[in-house]
């Protein structure tokens, strides 16, 4: 088991924390919604980005990535996490790297994995509908048309949609089949409309109103999607639950110190032991949250029968904790807390939105459930 | 071959060859552990056989050096023979306050006398000892302890009173906090001393507890002789040592992590599925989030050895795998509590075996009390990991 960072991961953690602190801290966010930001990303800090090896992080070598692997694509995030990092890594260089390198043809991967990992191509995933991640429920479809298909449905949460240049859609092309495909957003019928989130991030809603695509448009084999959109989403959930491991941790670090500043009834509060209690078992909660994401990013890499599971619990623990972390850290700092002044909100939020993707606590622990038989 | 694929392979042929099959069936009872020492009846031969297989070997103690009846295996070797005996289901050969506590103290404050004299019998299970640390008024506020040791020359005179000595009634040997210097700050003055609990004036009373059995004591000193040569460390400064033997304390409680059958299978065999989900879908729920928090913690205690070094203490991290180990393990059993209904409050009788589950769900509630309680932990937490003011 590599729970234990190892010397070259724990370099990389370091010169990734480096650079997110430098090139984008939170006031980097900030600078992005205060400013209206068209795209909601920095365009240069994702170049820069793609520089450092990270948008190229899965990508194989043979195609311009660096091949590093999910665990080092977990501590980038991390490191993006505790900076509330805006970029397109997770929906570029996660899912849709994930997606082609697992199931597309030489054609695709030698198109698109070289611009994936040089960051000229962003790419998104929309597989999600409705309120809820559940892919069970999908209802777009994909009907066989000519030597193509026809697509209809709307589509929900597509992270980053609005500056997507391709889109990796999941559509039923049978009863219990998924198919993917690759898209482009100027298609005819395909409307994309930006979704401003709670934590000044971006997603779209895409619909597809008849859209027709030729069948090279596939990803891999038509209505053998289901194991691919697994893997994919996996992988997005180990990297998410690394995210919010950052943010969670963050945002703890935060109200600790918070603690040793703030001073009432002429002392510091962090000498109350009803906080100190609190805080410690944050503290505990945090280095159980650790352990979960180590042990899912070193299972995803390892290919093992239950990374599933293991990705399941994870993202199901990493959920609650980093909401604890987010919500005690709002109560512990008072009233200012609840101003946008202080970092402490822009954590609550982006932790809200990061647990809710692909697949909330209550969402894995009911899977985990399946996985065990019970 | 590596030399551990080797030592693997040796290992699994040894403990094939080596270990009763009956010491690879669940623990069910408290008597099906071994304890060892002078007064120990074993269950039944092959108790004693694998306690003698693995003390000859020295894997009762993995990691000790051998000169001190220890196997002087490496951490790698160690995991793997950890590894080997889980494979098979292999019970622990030797449960043993020595092992888990007085050991790791000795090897690192005892005299070379002292290691020589005590630690192979531990790892023999040959002497059983037991924690004198509490006392009426010293529970968590522990440096506060009153028992008196007064220095007669060549030994000391102690008087005074233990309590909650788990074990007492069955132990060999005690090792003991006692107070040589009062002057000072609490914490200074006092010593670290090991006796025979055969010594004259040392007597044990049983104290019931809310499970009906009587694993604990209270301990009277009464004119006990004790010679200097059994006082471990420096004089006076016996509770870093105390303080020390803490932390192992804690890293085993914390780990309750036995061969136990997955409380969803013990939850689904008593009330039943429906549609392959647990008949109770709110029970279903907590189920899953404690078999999640207990995976995340055992990848806990995982990564915190695999960071430290061979033998060495966790230091207060050893507080945060307590706190959180013990109170899990509460969870696990009120959890177990649901599932039984009423089956599980039957307390007497063949059907329940005595009522099993509830006394063993008793029992957990001394978890979080006993080594240092929850709060107690968390305070620990506060202090030397967050350093927060005061703390
Ligand atoms: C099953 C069992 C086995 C034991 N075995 C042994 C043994 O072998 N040898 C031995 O020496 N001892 C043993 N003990 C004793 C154990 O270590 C003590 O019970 C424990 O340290 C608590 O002390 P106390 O019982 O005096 O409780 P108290 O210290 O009186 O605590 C009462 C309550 O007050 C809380 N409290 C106390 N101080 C603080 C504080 N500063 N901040 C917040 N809350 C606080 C506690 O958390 C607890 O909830 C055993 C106990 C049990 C239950």
């Amino acid at each position: 088991m590599a729970l234990v960072l190892n010397e070259d991961e724990q370099l990389l953690s370091e010169s990734a924390s480096g650079f997110f602190n430098e090139k984008s801290p939170v006031a980097a966010l900030r600078k992005l919604r205060d400013e209206r930001s068209e795209d909601g990303i920095d365009r240069s800090l994702w170049r820069e980005m793609a520089v450092m090896g990270f948008a190229g992080v899965v990508i194989p070598e043979d195609h311009g990535g660096v091949d590093m692997g999910y665990m080092a694509a977990g501590l980038v995030a991390v490191e993006m996490g505790k900076n509330l990092t805006a970029s397109p890594f997770l929906s570029s260089a996660i899912l849709a790297a994930t997606a082609i390198k697992t199931a597309g043809s030489d054609v695709q991967k030698s198109d698109w994995l070289p611009k994936l990992a040089s960051g000229e191509t962003i790419m998104a995933l929309a597989v999600d509908e409705g309120r809820k991640h559940n892919p069970r429920l999908m209802e777009t479809t994909a009907v066989r048309s000519g030597n193509g298909f026809t697509l209809s449905g709307e589509k929900s949460m597509v992270l980053d949609g609005h500056i997507a240049d391709q889109l990796i859609v999941a559509a039923k092309t049978a009863d219990d089949k998924i198919t993917l495909f690759l898209i482009d957003p100027k298609s005819k019928g395909l409307t994309c409309e930006r979704t401003v989130m709670v934590d000044s991030r971006n997603a779209a809603r895409v619909s597809f109103d008849d859209v027709t695509v030729t069948a090279d448009a596939v990803i891999g084999e038509v209505d053998e999607g289901d194991d691919v959109l697994e893997a994919v989403l996996n992988a997005g959930r180990a990297v998410v639950s690394a995210e919010l491991l950052g943010a969670g941790t963050q945002a703890f670090n935060l109200t600790t110190n918070y603690l040793k500043e703030r001073k009432q009834f002429g002392e510091e509060i962090g000498r109350f032991q009803a906080l100190q209690h609190r805080a410690s078992h944050l503290y505990c909660e945090l280095e159980l949250a650790r352990s979960a994401v180590l042990a899912a990013l070193t299972a995803l890499d390892a290919g093992v029968d239950d990374a599933p599971l293991t990705v399941a619990m994870a993202k199901a623990k990493l959920g609650s904790v980093a909401k604890l972390a987010g919500l005690e850290g709002v109560q512990m700092f008072g009233g200012v807390g609840m101003t946008d002044e202080y970092d402490i909100g822009l954590f609550l939020k982006r932790i809200r939105a990061a647990q809710e993707l692909f697949g909330d606590e209550n969402y894995h622990l009911d899977q985990v459930g399946r996985m065990k038989g019970y | 071959m590596s030399d551990l694929e080797q030592f693997q392979k040796e290992t699994r042929a040894w403990l094939t060859e080596n270990c009763p099959v009956e010491m690879c069936e669940p623990i069910e009872h408290e008597d099906d552990a071994c304890w060892g020492g002078r007064n120990f009846t074993f269950k039944n031969e092959a108790q004693k056989l694998w306690l003698e297989r693995m003390g000859a070997k020295g894997w009762t103690v993995p990691t000790w050096p051998k000169a001190y009846g220890g196997g002087g295996l490496s951490k790698a070797e160690a995991k793997i023979l950890a590894k080997e005996m889980k494979r098979i289901k292999a019970r622990s050969p030797l449960s043993s306050f020595g092992i888990w506590m007085l050991g790791p103290a000795l090897l690192k404050f005892g005299s070379e006398v002292q290691k020589l004299e005590h630690l192979p019998k531990i790892a023999l299970g040959e002497i059983r000892w037991c924690q004198g640390y509490s006392e009426p008024n010293a529970g968590s506020d522990l440096a506060s302890l009153a028992t008196n040791a007064e220095d007669k020359g060549d030994h000391w005179i102690v008087n005074g009173q233990k309590v909650w000595t788990s074990y007492a009634d069955k132990a060999d040997w005690i090792f003991c906090l006692v107070r040589t210097d009062n002057s000072g700050k609490k914490h200074h003055g006092i010593s670290f001393v090991l006796f025979d609990m055969q010594t004259p004036g040392v007597t044990t009373r049983p104290i019931k507890l809310i499970s009906g059995r009587s694993p604990f004591c209270e301990t009277f000193f009464d004119d006990v002789k004790v010679p200097k040569e059994n006082l471990v460390g420096e004089l006076h400064k016996g509770w870093s040592i105390a303080k020390y033997l803490l932390t192992h304390e804690r890293e085993m409680i914390g780990d309750q992590n036995g061969i136990t059958r997955p409380m969803h299978e013990i939850a689904a065999g008593m009330i039943g599925l429906e549609d392959n989900k647990l008949a109770d879908s709110i029970l279903r729920a907590k189920i899953l989030q404690t078999e999640v928090d207990e995976w995340a913690f055992n990848q806990t205690m995982a990564r915190k050895l695999g960071e430290a070094k061979a033998g060495a203490s966790l230091g207060a991290d050893s507080s945060m795998l307590k706190y959180y180990g013990t109170e899990l393990n509460k969870r696990r059993f009120e959890l177990m509590m649901d599932s039984a209904g009423y089956e599980g409050l039957e307390w007497e009788g063949e059907r329940s075996d005595d009522g099993r589950l509830a006394r063993s769900w008793l029992r957990t509630k001394a978890n979080s009390i006993e080594g240092g309680t929850s709060e107690v932990q968390l305070n620990i937490i506060s202090k030397h990991i967050l350093q927060l003011p005061g703390a």
